[in-house]
């Protein structure tokens, strides 16, 4: 379960080695945009060593890398692949050949490191029009893509509009996303709401990702994480209802019924599927998410 | 690694540290540090394990630690020897 992803600037000491008690569900360890080319050399290898020492901290790690049209997106996966991390970030990710190409360096180092073949997972990151349209495609590109993540900023500056607390310009992009996403079986993160100190528009915006079908959200703002996690969480109502949906089941199993009602209401196959996600939910919130 | 030119890593901000690598007939290194008296061994072994692992046998390694952690000053050392010798 990831209910947050928080984004961590991959050349600061002081923020790196706090990333596992800030409340996120995920960190993404970013070696691209908060990292300025002079640095990248120094980031990679301080965020290797970091995960080399901190080892299983509960809280899982995704790496963003660099760009594959630049010089550094080799290097970068060189360095932390040998630390197993759960994903890595392609980034401006337009089409499947991306995640190929990505995929494919991550399995060659993963023999040459002895890792298991598909220990590193893929999440790419889509953030132009070329991405958005092309986002069924990249889902299934290949079977290390565990996730999709919507970067709302470059891809409203790809689009040439301007990005709103609203959102009405990153509608379609959001929607077409979760429908990717969804029919390819894997989860989708919504992009991050920037303005840190606007509690009340991170909220609306995070409770309208999560009203169309969004897993969770991506955050830059260790304040923004608890918000989050609030919201992507199920109430303790649901949690209940789910535990009476499955219960009423087993029951009914028991008892030889075919067709069951709870609440004066039948329970089909998306209640009960619906039931499993939340008791799901329930248990992975008190652990964080390993795979 | 043969160290053939200055160079620099790493910043003054806390929990970080700021390391010069320049080309030197022996090995040496200055620490200056917020927690020197209570680190200063552990800091240097970090130092010496980095150097060793590179193959570095001559150069002087100024160290200014501002309570960096030991993943941390093994980081920086490393990227300033890397860059010091021409491999970044």
């Amino acid at each position: 379960m990831r209910r947050t992803m928080l984004f961590v600037p991959g050349n600061s000491p002081n923020l790196l080695m706090n990333f596992d008690i800030l409340g996120a569900d995920s960190v993404i360890l970013d070696l691209e945009d908060a990292v300025s080319p002079a640095e990248k050399d120094s980031a990679r290898i301080l965020v290797r060593s970091m995960l080399q020492t901190m080892g299983d901290t509960g809280c899982e790690v995704i790496v963003r890398i660099n760009p594959v049209d630049t010089d550094f997106w080799k290097e970068d996966l060189r360095e932390v692949v040998k630390c197993c991390p759960s994903m890595i970030m392609p980034t401006k990710v337009g089409g499947p050949e991306t995640v190929k190409q990505v995929a494919d360096y991550i399995g060659q180092l993963e023999k040459e490191y002895g890792i298991p073949e598909g220990t590193v997972g893929i999440i790419p990151l889509i953030e132009t029009a070329l991405g958005v349209e092309n986002a069924f495609a990249i889902a299934g590109a290949d079977k290390r893509v565990r996730a999709m993540l919507l970067g709302g900023e470059d891809l409203t500056a790809d689009l040439r509009c301007k990005r709103t607390k609203e959102g009405n310009e990153i509608f379609y992009a959001r929607s077409r996303m979760v429908c990717a996403a969804r029919a390819c079986g894997i989860d989708v993160y919504d992009t991050p709401f920037t303005d840190v100190n606007d509690m009340e528009g991170l909220r609306k915006d995070a409770e309208l990702a999560k009203s169309l079908g969004f897993s969770g959200k991506s955050s830059i703002s260790p304040g923004h994480v608890a918000a989050i996690n609030e919201i992507f969480s199920p109430t303790q109502e649901e949690i209940d209802y789910a535990h009476e949906v499955m219960d009423t089941i087993e029951e009914a199993k028991r008892q030889g019924k075919g067709v069951v009602a709870l609440r004066g209401k039948m329970i089909d196959a998306p209640i009960v599927n619906r039931a499993k996600q939340v008791i799901e939910m329930e248990e992975a919130m008190f652990g964080g998410v390993r795979q | 690694m043969e160290i053939k030119k200055t160079a620099t890593a790493g910043t003054l901000e806390s929990s970080d540290a700021y390391v010069v690598a320049e080309p030197f007939d022996t090995l040496e290194v200055d620490l200056t540090s917020v927690v020197y008296e209570q680190f200063k061994d552990e800091i240097i072994s970090q130092v010496k394990a980095v150097t060793d692992a590179l193959g570095v046998s001559k150069a002087k390694i100024t160290i200014n630690d501002r309570g960096a952690v030991d993943c941390v000053i093994r980081a920086r050392v490393e990227t300033a020897l890397k860059r010091a010798g021409g491999e970044m």
